[in-house]
């Protein structure tokens, strides 16, 4: 088991968002988290990267991660795209890759990386000397995107990279974490508020309402179930 | 004319010690967006620092680099004990914990060193080739000084991985612990920056003011209107405007007002830059949405 989340609580102040969420993915899979607005999806990423607090326990290959530091979670190899892509908006797009491999000491290696994540998106290469606040809206998620590759992570948090973006651009992205599922052997525990887009991308899948997951399985067998396919399908 | 070319030298000389304080004032304000009003007194204790290293009959170049360095352990010292303890604060309190830091250095220095003022060496010969008829080898040398720690501080930002996390640090602490960076040292660094450049300034400015624990006072409000004058969250606006002022400074002084109210240029300026452009000549415009 590469994650594996038990009994995890969390709340802003005194709200608390979940109520107990229990997961488990394992290595090289693609697992998408699927829910409506304001289910806790969101709050379950941040939860596995300590940016909110939780109860519970959360083990990242066999390790206990739960009460680590954000800066500490990251160092052992999960790299999470926020929602709003959490760009540097002052910094270029150059300097916004080279942090994604800010905790790596593997100097020689991270210029190879470099390209090889330009070579993904050459129009963020077009734009390395840019302000990454200038970029639009599809760009500036595939920063996002890169930047956690620049870590070189065993698993990608993405948190709805679909959000606010062109049907077009969002296809072209989902074919990228296609090539990039193929070329880099990386776990991806993906949330969309999209379930068909998701269902599409992911092997297996889990359903999230008010803060509890109330259903998991393949993303098969979810599609085909009746209560999902009327809620998030619309079919 | 040649009277005029000589306040607009000695302006260039003081105004890049405006300049180096009002971008340690802007490295701080850019990271935790509060004005730290203690930093002309940590800077004065740095030089008190130094007076001590020289007395006990170290040479110049040696006590000024372990000055740096003190300077330097100082700032991350204050951050980690006293400012990172209140960063949730409300910002008055805050306010209220820098103005006692500056109380407490100040008498403190006053205490361990008394109030009587001495003078403090330059490491620049008295008369050499250095030496103009516009400008002393202490001006000039104190603008070379101005100049490399610019230089160095431009290229340890621009250049190096630290200074790279550094900036991202200040800009979006949540994204910067997403990619690994540590922020809260980063911010002790700054202050620890932030305090080496201070003691750099005050060492160069003390041969021309004197060594007393209140010499910084008028100086930090000169930085403060420099800082404000390129705006107080550009750092090339900050040395700009410390230039600005040190050259206003000086002309006015001497042609207009007389060198008794030179101070009120500063303090008019400060008043005039916040009504008629608070964002200074350089800084960004902030706009939020209600």
């Amino acid at each position: 088991m590469l994650l594996e989340v038990k009994d995890l609580h969390a709340s802003y102040g005194s709200t608390r968002v979940l109520h107990g969420i229990d997961l488990g993915m394992e290595e090289g899979s693609i697992t998408a988290l699927l829910g409506a607005n304001g289910a806790g999806k969101t709050t379950t990423l941040r939860a596995l990267c300590a940016m909110v607090k939780t109860t519970g326990t959360v083990s990242f290959a066999g390790q206990r991660i739960d009460g680590r530091a954000t800066e500490d979670i990251v160092r052992l190899g999960i790299a999470h795209v926020p929602d709003g892509r959490g760009t540097f908006a002052n910094l270029t797009t150059e300097e916004n890759l080279r942090l994604g491999a800010y905790v790596r000491r593997d100097r020689h290696a991270i210029e190879g990386d470099l390209q090889r994540v330009y070579g993904y998106f050459p129009r963020l290469k077009e734009r390395r000397a840019q302000q990454a606040g200038t970029l639009s809206g599809g760009e500036q998620q595939m920063l996002a995107l890169s930047r956690a590759l620049m870590l070189r992570p065993r698993l990608l948090l993405l948190d709805e990279p679909s959000f606010g973006l062109a049907p077009m651009i969002v296809r072209e992205l989902f074919d990228i974490l296609r090539a990039v599922k193929q070329a880099e052997r990386v776990s991806m525990l993906l949330v969309e508020q999209s379930a068909a887009l998701a269902l599409d991308f992911a092997d297996r899948a889990y359903l999230i309402e008010t803060g509890r997951i109330v259903l998991s399985g393949t993303a098969q067998d979810i599609r085909r179930d009746d209560a999902v396919r009327r809620s998030y399908l619309g079919y | 004319m040649d009277a005029f070319l000589h306040q607009v030298f000695a302006g260039l000389a003081t105004g890049g010690i405006y300049a180096s304080l009002a971008l340690a004032l802007v490295m701080i304000y850019q990271a935790t967006h509060l004005v730290n009003f203690a930093q002309g007194e940590m800077a004065m204790f740095c030089t008190y620092i130094a007076w001590s290293l020289m007395n006990a009959g170290m040479g110049y170049w040696p006590a000024f680099l372990l000055t740096v360095a003190f300077g330097f352990a100082l700032g991350v010292a204050i951050e980690r004990l006293v400012i990172r303890p209140v960063r949730h604060a409300p910002v008055l309190s805050t306010v209220v914990v820098f103005i006692a830091l500056l109380v407490i250095l100040n008498s403190v220095t006053g205490w361990i060193y008394s109030y009587t003022i001495k003078p403090f060496p330059s490491p620049f010969p008295a008369s050499s080739f250095l030496g103009n008829r516009f400008m002393s080898p202490h001006e000039l040398g104190s603008i070379g000084i101005t100049f490399i720690v610019l230089a160095l501080l431009y290229a340890f930002f621009r250049f190096t991985p630290l200074g790279l996390a550094m900036r991202a640090a200040a800009q979006n602490p949540e994204s910067s612990r997403l990619v690994g960076i540590r922020v809260g040292w980063m911010l002790a660094l700054g202050w620890g920056l932030a305090s080496a450049i201070g003691a750099i300034a005050g060492m160069m400015i003390a041969p021309i003011v004197y060594l007393d624990p209140n010499m910084m006072g008028g100086i930090l409000l000169y930085a403060f209107a420099a800082a404000l004058l390129g705006g107080i969250d550009s750092p090339g606006g900050a040395v700009l405007g410390g230039f600005a002022m040190g050259v206003l400074e000086n002309l006015l002084g001497a042609f207009v007002i007389g060198n008794e109210l030179k101070l009120g240029v500063a303090l008019v300026l400060i008043v005039g830059v916040l009504v008629v452009r608070p964002s200074g000549f350089f800084g960004k415009v902030h706009v939020t949405r209600v």
